[in-house]
């Protein structure tokens, strides 16, 4: 029987303890009417090799096209030791750390990880994660609604720049909670926030200002200005990052007046591009730091280095009156599990890489997608679409259908970008593209050739 | 010591990142950090040695008998891991347009459908991360049922006192009052309790069945006419899926939604903390509010499911689609197991936790619901130690990490003092879990003899019992630089 141990002599030992005859004995309290016929859905059971051959030929079947997407997943080199060492038995099967002082290892590894993103965003605390970044997002929307003294409000201001699946994520979780989120137009030139549409709301009731670096399109925002109207209109300034690009650009801790230094009160973001491979959107995790004021409003596991009773350093979850397991139905979130073996692959992978590890690969990411841009760009029928400085993504426009010329390029195994139209239809038929460090100028060539037969395919036409 | 302590300036994995590096043209300076962020600089070895050697201190399925109640901990098939990281699947880049994406929709449509037909639900949507995220898909689509139908009168939610405490946290979050509601010395729900609560206000149940408490609750099928007469739904709460898989089914018993733990029942890795995977399952009335997106077949095609395909969807709940490399998991573990093997898994769980009980009842514990039949799990109550003898649950729990098991579930629920809740899981051979009945005995032992060493657990781990008061108090949260 896979993954059961027992013996007949087992089970017919085990049945005379308990005192019954059969198994099924053991099932008689469940109301007879109620016992299920057999399944219809589940085919019998494989064996290893039979199901090694099946998967084998699904993985096969989508093959390993060259990829140009970004738009919220990045494909990066994960050091070999990340994965190998994050599936080490001890750390992939071991639960949540309840049990501390058998836990140590999980609970250090989350310390440093505390710190570790700290570091990165220039913040005072870290949870240990949230299940992604949108979700993340949504948290600290009721984390502002909670923690803002200075305003009672419940509405929320929300860039049009910010990731499409984020704000509507956003909604779904604050959905039943009386939020409003008002969101702020996109400057048509730039592809930044629209400042000026920003400051109609000056002088405003909002508990906080949402503030992405990169934006969705990859430009990059005047986070200075919108956290300083943040803070001088009494909101909270919410930093929504990639941690790779704080590798090389101002973190959140350090956004607005720099006299004041005033900061963004919570940063948080996707943590996928910190080790955890593109797997189809998941599992990733979500990161979450804060000022220290905030701490007690964080949602998520924290955890905390202490003393034991000979006076020797360990580390233990913290601050859990917050949490549901002890609150109830007055905690900050629902949220009990996160994301904790993603977790350990990020801080074995910021381990490896270092400070300048990750700068190198932001670098390289920005270099690329420039590369990629100025190529594309030069294509007849394709243009650049903002002129804001970008990180590792932009926009192009097509003088033709962007899902036709995305048909024809993967059709040669090469996944173009994806298509704004569905979530920005007066962008009219514009591509966000990127280019990480792993895309060679080979890689940059061949998509540059493949448009430019397509253009000039549709031009004869 | 801290990877943050073993850092030297100027130290790297020299192979891990790019040898150029390019200028950031085009970036505003202000818009650039001024020096680099101060994660740790150490050389490749340093690092493979001090995550190697930090697993070590870990307790975990791969190394240790762990009988946490509640959580399921069952071997981890390696299989399912190896298989849901083969480069195809791994490198899948979550825009992939359906001509890259048959082989991995192929995978997640049959999972659905395996998922209805366990639970005996209509219709299933895999998106939430955990099983808390399914709860708030859940309740979040009870909601929109009612006031699809113009029913805003319905502003609570029932939940039993023993519930997770995820229950109560997600009624909140979805806008609703918490009633609870007792739990009777049997361990079943309180019928005459519940009838006082339900009313024109009930938006719903939220129960876990079999229950926290480890029985099956006997009056389900009456529970369901109840509060399906007072207009209410019922929610399943499937942290305890793996004592019924194959057995019962919660569609059957009554049900409307109900969402279920991978982690647990499907034995995709708890990871240390993470990540799950709750997919939610529903009947026919709330089928429209399903999460999305899910996956479609036309007899050809597999295909994604969005907002045209269920305009009254209660939305996203992450930026794509859930926790997809944990759902290829489930989907191995799934045929690995076939349909007889999920029948087993509720069958040698069950074993197993009768045993179990049985045993240590014979070893002069008292287990907090003798006449009822256990599930896959089942409770023991120290109260009698701690009264007489000064250990407590928590002292037990602490000793047992010497004798190289996890403890139980300690303290929960809330209503059975000085508790441990024990859950073998099916994959446990009968050597493991008499070795677990002797330290326990041993204990028991030590507790009437030399409470002391019972109290001052753990001896033999990496560190002594840790002071949470302090750890509260003191807020140490990261890392910092010695001047």
């Amino acid at each position: 029987m896979p993954f059961i141990p027992h013996t007949e002599e087992d089970v017919r030992q085990m049945l005379e303890v308990i005192g019954v005859e059969r198994i099924d004995d053991l099932f008689d309290e469940i109301p007879p009417d109620l016992r299920a016929a057999e399944l219809q859905q589940v085919p019998a059971g494989l064996s290893e090799m039979e199901t090694s051959a099946l998967l084998r030929e699904r993985a096969r079947a989508d093959g390993q096209p060259l990829c140009f997407i970004g738009a919220g997943a990045y494909e990066h080199h994960i050091p070999a030791a990340v994965w190998e060492l994050t599936t080490r038995g001890e750390f992939y099967s071991a639960y949540t750390p309840y049990q501390a002082e058998a836990s140590q290892g999980t609970l250090q590894l989350l310390y440093e990880y505390q710190s570790m993103m700290t570091a990165l965003m220039a913040m005072d605390v870290s949870n240990a994660s949230l299940y992604d970044g949108a979700s993340g997002l949504a948290e600290a929307v009721l984390m502002t609604v909670r923690a803002n003294r200075k305003s009672k409000s419940r509405r929320i201001l929300m860039p049009r720049t910010l990731h499409p699946t984020y704000r509507a994520t956003v909604r779904t979780i604050i959905g039943n909670q009386q939020i409003e989120l008002v969101e702020l137009d996109i400057d048509s030139a730039t592809g930044r926030t629209d400042l000026d549409a920003l400051q109609r709301h000056a002088g405003q009731d909002f508990a906080a200002l949402v503030i992405p670096q990169p934006n969705f399109f990859g430009v990059l925002e005047d986070v200075d200005a919108m956290t300083d109207f943040a803070h001088t209109n009494g909101m909270l300034a919410v930093a929504v990052v990639n941690p790779l690009a704080m590798a090389v650009l101002k973190p959140p801790g350090q956004w607005g007046d720099s006299v004041r230094n005033s900061g963004a009160d919570i940063a948080c973001g996707e943590g996928q591009p910190l080790g955890a491979p593109l797997s189809s959107g998941g599992p990733y995790f979500g990161f979450m730091c804060c000022k220290q004021a905030l701490v007690r409003q964080m949602p998520g596991r924290i955890i905390g280095r202490t003393l034991d009773l000979e006076g020797r350093v360990g580390y233990a979850l913290t601050l859990q009156a917050r949490e549901q397991h002890i609150r109830r139905s007055k905690a900050t979130s629902n949220v009990c599990t996160n994301q904790g073996l993603l977790v350990t692959a990020a801080t074995i992978h910021m381990a490896l890489l270092g400070g300048e590890g990750l700068a190198r690969a932001a670098a390289n990411c920005h270099a690329n997608t420039l590369s990629l841009l100025n190529h594309l760009a030069a294509i007849e029928g394709v243009e650049r679409l903002f002129s804001g400085p970008v990180f590792h993504e932009g926009v192009v426009r097509l003088a033709a259908p962007t899902s036709e010329v995305l048909g024809a390029l993967a059709e040669g195994d090469l996944l173009g970008g994806y298509d704004l139209a569905g979530d920005y239809p007066e962008l009219g038929r514009a591509l966000l593209v990127c280019a990480t460090e792993l895309r060679t100028e080979r890689d940059i060539q061949e998509y540059t050739d493949k448009l430019t037969q397509i253009m000039a395919a549709r031009d004869l036409a | 010591m801290l990877i943050q302590e073993q850092s030297r300036a100027g130290r790297r994995a020299f192979a891990q990142s790019p040898k150029e590096k390019p200028a950031l043209e085009h970036i505003p300076t202000k818009l650039l950090r001024d020096r680099a962020p101060a994660l740790p600089e150490v050389s490749e070895m340093q690092a493979v040695r001090h995550y190697t050697r930090l697993s070590q201190k870990n307790f975990s399925i791969d190394t240790q008998f762990y009988p946490l109640g509640s959580c399921t901990m069952k071997y981890n098939p390696r299989a399912c891991n190896s298989l849901a990281m083969l480069p195809g699947l791994v490198s899948r880049h979550p825009h992939a347009p359906a001509s890259h994406s048959q082989g991995f929709l192929a995978c997640l449509y049959e999972l659905q459908e395996m998922l209805k037909d366990v639970t005996g639900m209509r219709s299933v949507s895999l998106v939430p991360a955990a099983g808390a995220q399914g709860e708030l898909a859940g309740v979040a689509m009870i909601r929109a049922y009612h006031d699809a139908r113009g029913d805003a009168a319905r502003r609570e939610i029932i939940v039993p006192d023993a519930a997770h405490g995820t229950n109560p946290a997600t009624a909140v979050m979805c806008g609703y009052q918490v009633r609870e509601i007792p739990t009777l010395d049997d361990g079943d729900v309180d019928i005459e309790a519940l009838k006082a609560a339900l009313g024109p206000h009930t938006a719903g149940i939220m129960l876990t069945n079999p229950s926290t408490v480890g029985v099956f609750e006997r009056r389900i099928t009456e529970i369901a006419g109840l509060v399906h007469t007072a207009g209410g739904l019922l929610y399943y709460d499937g942290a305890n899926l793996n004592a019924i898989l194959g057995k019962v089914r919660p569609g059957d018993m009554g049900f409307d939604v109900i969402h279920m733990n991978l982690h647990k029942t499907f034995s995709t890795p708890h990871g240390g903390g993470g990540p799950g995977s709750g997919p939610v399952g529903v009947s026919e009335r709330l089928m429209p509010f399903l999460p999305i997106p899910m996956v479609g077949y036309d007899g050809g095609d597999y295909h994604w499911l969005t907002e045209q395909d269920y305009p009254q969807t209660i939305g996203r709940l992450s930026a794509f689609a859930g926790n997809a490399g944990v759902l290829l998991r489930a989907y191995i573990y799934a045929r690995l197991l076939g349909r007889e093997g999920m029948v087993r898994v509720a069958e040698y769980a069950t074993l197993n936790a009768n045993y179990l009980a049985k045993r240590l009842s014979q070893a002069g514990f008292e287990l907090a619901y003798p006449e009822r039949r256990a599930t896959h799990e089942f409770i023991v109550t120290l109260k009698r130690q701690a009264k007489e003898l000064g250990v407590s649950a928590m002292d037990f729990a602490k000793r047992l990490l010497d004798h190289g098991h996890h403890a139980p579930t300690t303290y929960f629920p809330l209503l059975v003092p000085e508790c441990f809740l024990i859950e073998p899981a099916e994959t446990e051979a009968l050597d493991a879990l008499d070795s677990f009945v002797e330290a326990m005995a041993h204990i028991l032992a030590e507790a009437e003899t030399d409470p002391e060493v019972v109290k001052s657990a753990p001896h033999s781990l990496p560190v002594r019992r840790l002071d949470d008061v302090r750890a509260a108090r003191e807020l140490d949260l990261r890392w910092r630089e010695r001047a």
